[in-house]
């Protein structure tokens, strides 16, 4: 068995950890400008003739954590659907504007909308393994985009001890994922997604429904993962973006007077202290100090 | 070492790969090319059954098919006896199912507690009912009415028996489905003000379950109005000369004149049962589609 | 009030206990007659003759025969247009397709059972794939069966697979997988109950029909070894014999309950079988 910092790690996080990270995370150097994997220019998004977002221009930097916040129907899910064309999967759903990943426009000619989902990887909001066994929800992934993988056990060995799972699950890898704990099957959810070697992580609120054990898990394996993957993640959660991210981004929506619409569009984006503790934008500050949303 | 570590391997990755789209692979083609063909399959033979029917039948699809009398001579012959035999039959079907259905849903669902064991009981053996071949029903039929002591079988109230018997399952089932689909906010607003259950089944639950108590209702008449199989038990492939008239009245229906025509030699006879079975999946295709409709129009308005 | 509903829920109740009495008690008056051991073995089916012989096994091979036939019609496509449906179909397009399938489930027996007779024997089978078969074929009834069949399991299987969370669809999509094999890998797999029980109830429905092979099958009674043969099925026995004037109690009136008995006790087995089979594959999302 391959014992990793990583699991070890995360077996003993305890609260003092999580603190003493917080801390680390301030310190880290952060680039004053994202050196960019992901870069949308100008994006808006609709859904039939409802705009849901409106000129989004945002960079997510290389290994970096990047957070998506802001209060509901501000269109930060919107957004980071937009990532990997999740979209597309929307009847009647729109992108303009341009998407790029690594400078290769992600929604242009040629582009096979397969490959860049293999190639930016999804989390969700509620835990979401297959109906199938810990070791074949693993497995799926590899199989299904046809994978090149010398020994699938060590294969789903090692997503799973990425994820820091593996010490709990290694004994019962042939039963059903569904006997997990919801914090479990969201790591198992990364796990699976890590699988098919993607280098971007998009997370959509994948804590909500989590108790804060499992969140402050999810956490620590988040900025172990940094040095490995660029992350993108949606929270409603201020305190979660304070402590893991490196930048974040505040969305915020307009209402329009004629329709009652609401379209989000992006207020502020900066480095995770500069957002918190000095914002540039008044409703960004109000957002944080709890004013509303 | 499986697993990579991206950092260095994807700065170059391409995203137009220059191949065709993972979504485009022949085998996907493929597969979506037979779920097309299934499809074709079902409505080229839907199709062609309409096409070779009304080609075979146009011809006597006329006013005598609506008026006469069977006859031995094909050209003579007519299905009003049959037309009427089926109104007859479907009619005491509906009286006697109806109520008897929604009244066993409305305690399935409404007052019955789930967790006991009868009642358990009988929703698994209302299941096994809905799976029991439709000929069993006419066994049931004559064996019930043999067991009171009716010598002749072939008589309206008979044939309504059988047929009841049938699609009370069907109803049962539906109308639970209809009942369950009214939202508790209802049934608790009304309890709030200080209804008691059975009137707040009566007024609140019952009516809003109206349109889908419809909707399967008239498609669990349909299905028997097009069903022959335990009617012919009860003798109803008869040569009838006259119009049906009460309860204890011979009977044949539109499918068992529909059979009797089609084991008949002469081309004739062939003609009529295409031109009966115009007029049987006309008014089929009628009573299908009001139950679309009332299903469409009431859908979750609520 | 409230009694009258229950005793209208406990009339289910009743007309099974009506079945089975009514089955079973001309049927107890058949088996004094003849052993279970000769119905059930014997290959020679001929009730009618001065020399009766009631061995069933030709009914049995018949009905075996025209379900195999319609199930081999009805499961693959019924299947198949139930992933179209839930899987790639738009939902306008849905609202078309769907209502069209329910009309060629409301077509009833008797006209199918004419248009096997009238079409799919004289000119698909024989005018366009050149197969030997006479009037009447175990085959075109088998076939015409099938797509009879098709709705139950398309729309059944189409509800089982709607039901899958789109949450996992999504899952799929978002490691890289294809609309084939999301379908194919994942709702399939995770609607498996809800289409065991589809197949399930088609097999009921193929053992049971009647009219269809009561038209087109023929009326011969006889080991059926090849389906482009005549025979009579265990429900085509059962309405011929309607037909005639079988006095109540003799031999041959009591045979039609003997076989409408294992009839009976057949669906029952299928229908116990289906919900073993619906229990074991059950998924909770």
């Amino acid at each position: 068995m391959t014992t990793t910092d990583s699991s070890t790690k995360a077996t003993m996080a305890t609260t003092s950890q999580i603190s003493v990270r917080a801390a680390q995370s301030d310190y880290r150097e952060i680039p004053a400008e994202p050196d960019p994997v992901l870069q949308c220019e100008d994006v808006d998004v609709y859904y039939g003739s409802f705009q849901a977002v409106r000129n989004v221009s945002l960079a997510f930097g290389h290994n970096e954590i990047t957070a998506l916040i802001g209060p509901s129907g501000c269109g930060k899910s919107t957004i980071l659907r937009s990532l990997n064309r999740m979209n597309d999967l929307v009847e009647g759903a729109r992108v303009t504007g341009s998407v790029r990943y690594w400078g290769q426009d992600m929604y242009g000619a040629g582009v096979d909308p397969i490959e860049v989902r293999r190639r930016i990887g999804m989390v969700f909001q509620k835990p979401n393994p297959f109906p199938k066994s810990i070791y074949d929800n693993i497995a799926y992934g590899p199989r299904v985009t046809g994978m090149k993988v010398d020994s699938m056990d060590d294969h789903v060995e090692q997503a799973l001890t990425r994820a820091a799972l593996w010490d709990e699950v290694k004994d019962k890898l042939k039963q059903s994922a569904y006997g997990l704990s919801g914090g479990q099957q969201q790591r198992l959810c990364i796990a699976r997604t890590i699988a098919v070697e993607p280098d971007v992580i998009l997370m959509d609120e994948p804590c909500a429904s989590l108790d804060p054990i499992a969140t402050m898990r999810i956490e620590t394996l988040m900025t172990e993962l940094r040095d490995l993957y660029t992350i993108v993640i949606v929270t409603h959660n201020m305190q979660q973006a304070a402590r893991v991210a490196d930048r974040t981004a505040f969305f915020t929506a307009a209402v329009d007077e004629t329709t009652g619409d609401r379209t989000g569009e992006l207020v502020e984006f900066d480095r995770t202290a500069k957002i918190f503790e000095n914002p540039a934008d008044q409703r960004t500050e109000d957002y944080i100090t709890g004013r509303f949303g | 070492m499986a697993l990579h570590t991206p950092a260095v391997a994807t700065r170059q990755a391409r995203l137009a790969t220059g191949k065709r789209s993972k979504e485009r692979t022949p085998t996907s083609i493929l597969f979506l090319a037979l779920l097309w063909f299934s499809l074709f399959v079902a409505f080229a033979t839907l199709v062609a059954l309409i096409v070779t029917t009304i080609a075979q039948g146009a011809d006597r699809l006329d006013a005598r098919l609506l008026t006469e009398y069977p006859s031995s001579r094909p050209e003579e012959a007519g299905a009003r006896p049959a037309i009427l035999g089926s109104l007859w039959v479907i009619g005491t079907t509906a009286v006697l199912a109806i109520p008897l259905g929604v009244a066993a849903a409305v305690h399935l669902e409404e007052f019955a507690d789930r967790r006991h064991w009868f009642n358990r009981f009988i929703e698994l053996n209302i299941q096994n009912l809905s799976a029991i071949p439709s000929i069993i029903y006419g066994m049931l039929a004559i064996g019930t009415l043999a067991l009171i002591g009716v010598g002749n079988k072939n008589i309206v109230i008979g044939g309504a028996l059988a047929l009841a018997l049938l699609i009370l399952p069907v109803i049962i089932i539906s109308t639970r489905e209809a009942l369950r689909a009214v939202p508790r906010e209802l049934r608790h607003g009304s309890l709030a003000l200080g209804a008691t259950e059975v009137q707040t089944t009566w007024r609140i639950t019952l009516p809003s379950a109206v349109p889908g108590i419809a909707t399967g209702t008239i498609l669990a008449l349909s299905r028997a109005l097009g069903e022959a199989a335990p009617l012919l038990l009860l003798g109803a492939l008869v040569f009838i000369s006259f119009d049906p008239n009460g309860l204890l009245s011979g009977f044949t229906t539109m499918p068992i004149q529909i059979y009797g025509w089609t084991s008949a030699p002469q081309a004739g006879f062939h003609e009529l049962a295409a031109a009966t079975s115009i007029l049987l999946v006309g008014i089929l295709l009628v009573m299908n589609a009001l139950a679309i409709v009332i299903r469409n129009r009431y859908q979750r308005r609520w | 009030m409230r009694l009258l509903l229950r005793l209208a829920a406990w009339l289910s109740i009743l007309i099974t206990v009506g079945i089975v009495i009514s089955l079973l008690s001309p049927a107890l008056q058949f088996f004094a007659e003849v052993s279970v051991v000769e119905f059930l073995t014997g290959t020679r089916w001929a009730p009618q003759f001065a020399d009766p012989t009631f061995g069933v096994l030709p009914l049995v091979t018949a009905t075996a025969w025209t379900t195999a036939i319609a199930l081999a019609v009805a499961v693959p496509f019924g299947l198949g247009a139930a992933v179209y449906l839930a899987e790639y179909a738009r939902p306008r397009a849905r609202k078309i397709l769907k209502p069209i399938l329910e009309l060629l489930a409301g077509v009833p027996t008797v006209v199918f059972g004419f248009f096997a007779l009238s079409f799919v024997a004289p000119t698909v089978l024989r005018e366009w794939l050149s197969v030997e078969v006479g009037t009447f074929s175990i085959l075109a009834a088998g076939l015409v069966m099938g797509v009879m069949i098709i709705p139950t399991v398309a729309s059944l299987s189409e509800d089982a697979m709607s039901a899958v969370p789109s949450a996992l669809r999504q899952g799929s999509a978002a490691l890289g997988a294809n609309r084939m094999q999301t379908s194919l890998r994942v709702v399939f797999p995770a609607a498996l109950s809800g289409i065991v029980a589809a197949v399930v109830l088609g097999i009921s429905r193929a053992i049971g029909e009647t009219m269809i092979v009561a038209i087109a099958a023929g009326a011969r009674p006889q080991m059926v070894t090849d389906p482009t043969m005549e025979g009579a099925t265990m429900t085509g026995f059962i309405a011929r014999m309607a037909l005639g004037d079988a006095r109540v109690g003799s031999l041959e009136y009591n045979t039609l309950f003997a076989v409408g008995l294992l009839l009976f006790v057949l669906t029952l087995v299928v229908n116990a079988i289906s919900i073993q089979l619906v229990r074991r594959f059950r998924q909770e999302y």
